[in-house]
């Protein structure tokens, strides 16, 4: 393999020759290899999370009709290097009564958990940190030791508030972890495997098209999971209370911050490997570093979608979020899930159109009933049983609730 | 030692410590936090046997589900039991008997078994096979009855647990 | 190579300290956490003779995924009347949950 077309094995080729030529026993090479590449996996992702934030800054500042960053450097691109200065030198404000092991470790679990996850997403043709066959299932226990992260952060902090902030985070992200699970089933069942370079080997026509309602319920369910807007109940930041992280300074807030853009594009690389057909392409079998820039462009069109979601809807509330996960999305996605592998069966596999034909009238059949369903049944006054307010807009004529 | 004996070595004097202070702290969310590293070791220990899906299984089922509704469980009830409270019934000391007696029982008779000193592993060294096992789980010859009968059972608790907690005065939420 | 016979050991060991801890404590939280302690310790016995003498067969691996379904189960339930049983008496001592004596 040449340089330019795979660079990551070019590389890890040469370090593995020149240090079993040095006289390493082979199986600390190897061992050596995986803890240079897990190392420089981990700082490339974090090196990544300021241009990130540079991103999410300019087009939000478009939206809102305004700039953007653009005085620290071409374009505003060194901001994000001038705000981890600023992060760096602030003081570790350390309050009175914390528990300090589960204070200390919270912004460590958060950020590690999303790292982690780093380590089964297939970059290109033949660059995947660990090929485990049961990727889907260690990333979503990776999500469950994130959320621990929240409970130590919200526990260690001796604030009441903080405290009920994390456990409403925790809930939302158990209820949304529901519907999550389930649509992750949805790539691995069209594709019969849990590992995560089979799902993106398999995706001939790809899995939006073969599933496109469960990609938006996954889409959904992963921002709640990230925990941003509009979901961001538990963090939101122009509330007088800032949420489990309300006692955090200094570093162990920037890593709160970090991880938070770290695992939002973190579910865009997921989105685009499961869905979107992550490395695939015209020749990206022969020449990796292809795959690789294919799958950056599919996960970098997820991220601006998620950008935009956040720069354009307000934020739900919290009782408004858990009737729309256990009312709505769970029942959906079962039924998405169930309907599809019934549907999958009984179509040929082998006419690939006849299969994406029918796979995509079953999910806008799935759709339009939940959307006449959802209208019949979803009759929800904007306001609690309260004569007088019912009586002033009655008196007023003007009409309020939903119908 | 290799070195597979020492992380093993390891890996136990690490969860028996865990399990240890799980019995022993006072504060109700310290022990949560040690069940959740003893769960952690026995994730470990899981890898060590061989059996790569059930480590997953156990961070995703204990740690990420259990775990988290035990911490709920503990900060719903918190008020009364903290710090001021004695943490061991008052005969304490007579709960050494049956678990004492348990343990040298187990060892004695396992002990006396002609393959409690076997090193050798029929497992298959990539892991089990997740495919057969899924395959088992469904089909009429294998284990579909178990496996029904387990999704009735949580079908049950889940309905159990909603309806016993159930806030009738508060106007049911 | 470590033998079968440490496996047996500490599951046997965290079996009893979790048995320990279900006999001795007082609180109804702490019971709950002790039996999950137990019901880990037959998960490790339970596979590590599967990986010993029986790597070919399944039986061990469908007895411990139902084993973690129904802790799984056995858990939400248990917390659940432990919340019930708070609403009513304001305790999780189980030495004030006597209204049966006598």
């Amino acid at each position: 393999m040449s340089f330019v077309a795979d660079p990551i094995n070019f590389i890890a080729d040469w370090l593995s020759k020149l240090l079993l030529g040095w006289g390493l026993p082979p199986d600390l090479v190897m061992v050596l290899l995986f803890i240079i590449g897990s190392g420089l996996l981990a700082t490339v992702a974090m090196l990544w999370v300021t241009i990130l934030i540079w991103y999410e800054r300019k087009i939000i500042g478009r939206i809102q009709d305004r700039f953007g960053p653009n005085r620290v450097g071409p374009y505003g691109l060194f901001q994000s290097i001038a705000d981890m200065i600023k992060i760096f030198t602030k003081e570790h404000i350390s309050p009175d009564g914390v528990d300090w092991f589960p204070f200390t470790i919270a912004p460590i679990i958060a950020v590690g958990a999303v790292l982690a996850v780093w380590a089964v997403i297939p970059f290109s043709a033949n660059f995947v940190g660990t090929n485990l066959s049961v990727g889907i299932l260690f990333i979503l226990a990776i999500g469950g030791i994130g959320e621990f992260g929240i409970v130590f952060g919200g526990w260690g902090s001796n604030n009441k508030y903080a405290l009920l902030s994390a456990f409403r985070a925790v809930a939302q992200l158990i209820s949304y972890e529901t519907p999550y699970v389930i649509c992750f089933l949805i790539p691995v069942m069209l594709s019969g495997s849990m590992n995560l370079n089979d799902i993106v080997k398999a995706q001939d026509p790809w899995f939006i098209f073969l599933a496109p309602l469960g990609a938006l319920i996954f889409f959904i369910t992963s921002i709640a999971e990230v925990g941003r807007t509009p979901f961001d109940l538990a963090e939101a930041e122009s509330e007088l209370v800032a949420g489990f992280n309300i006692e955090y300074s200094g570093l162990k807030f920037g890593m709160f911050y970090v991880g938070d853009f770290l695992h939002s594009f973190t579910i865009s690389l997921l989105f685009a490997a499961l869905f979107l057909g992550g490395w695939k392409g015209p020749w990206a079998e022969q020449i990796p570093v292809l795959g690789f820039v294919y799958f950056f462009i599919k996960s970098s069109a997820a991220y601006f979608l998620v950008i935009l979601l956040r720069a354009s809807m307000p934020r739900f509330r919290i009782d408004q979020m858990m009737d729309f996960t256990w009312k709505v999305l769970t029942p959906l996605s079962l039924t998405v899930v169930s309907m599809t592998a019934l549907v999958d069966k009984l179509l040929p596999a082998n006419l690939i159109w006849v299969r994406i034909g029918g796979l995509i009238l079953l999910n806008i059949i799935i759709f339009i009933a939940t959307d006449r369903l959802l209208d019949i049944y979803w009759k929800k006054p904007l306001f609690q049983k309260n004569n007088q307010v019912e009586d002033a807009s009655k008196a007023s004529s003007v009409k309020l609730g939903a119908g | 030692m290799s070195i597979l004996q020492i992380i093993f070595l390891l890996a136990a004097l690490a969860t028996l410590f865990c399990a240890v202070k799980v019995v022993i702290t006072t504060r109700m969310m310290h022990s949560a936090f040690w069940l959740v590293g003893a769960l952690l070791g026995i994730a470990v220990l899981f890898a060590m046997l061989e059996s790569r899906f059930f480590v997953v299984v156990q961070v995703l089922v204990y740690i990420g589900a259990i775990a988290i509704l035990i911490i709920f469980a503990v900060m719903l009830t918190r008020k009364i039991m903290d710090e001021n409270q004695q943490r061991m019934n008052q005969l304490w000391g007579l709960a050494f008997i049956p678990a004492g007696g348990v343990l040298a029982g187990l060892i004695y008779i396992l002990s006396r078994w002609n393959a409690f000193n076997t090193t050798a592993r029929t497992a298959p060294v990539n892991g089990e096979d997740i495919e057969a096992l899924g395959k088992a789980l469904v089909s009429p010859t294998g284990f579909m009855l178990p496996f029904e009968v387990s999704s009735i059972l949580l079908l049950a608790a889940l309905i159990g647990a909603i309806f016993v907690s159930y806030d009738r005065k508060g106007g049911g939420r | 190579m470590i033998p079968l016979s440490w496996y047996l050991i500490f599951a046997a060991i965290l079996f009893c300290i979790g048995l320990f801890g279900v006999i001795a404590r007082r609180n109804l939280m702490s019971v709950l956490m002790c039996l999950e302690l137990m019901l880990n310790a037959v998960n490790i016995n339970l596979l590590s003779f599967w990986s010993y003498l029986y790597g070919k067969d399944l039986q061990a691996l469908v007895f411990v995924a139902i084993i973690f379904a129904a802790a799984a189960a056995e858990t939400a339930v248990g917390l659940a009347l432990i919340i019930s049983v708070y609403r009513r008496r304001v305790t999780v001592n189980a030495n004030d949950l006597d209204m049966m004596k006598g």
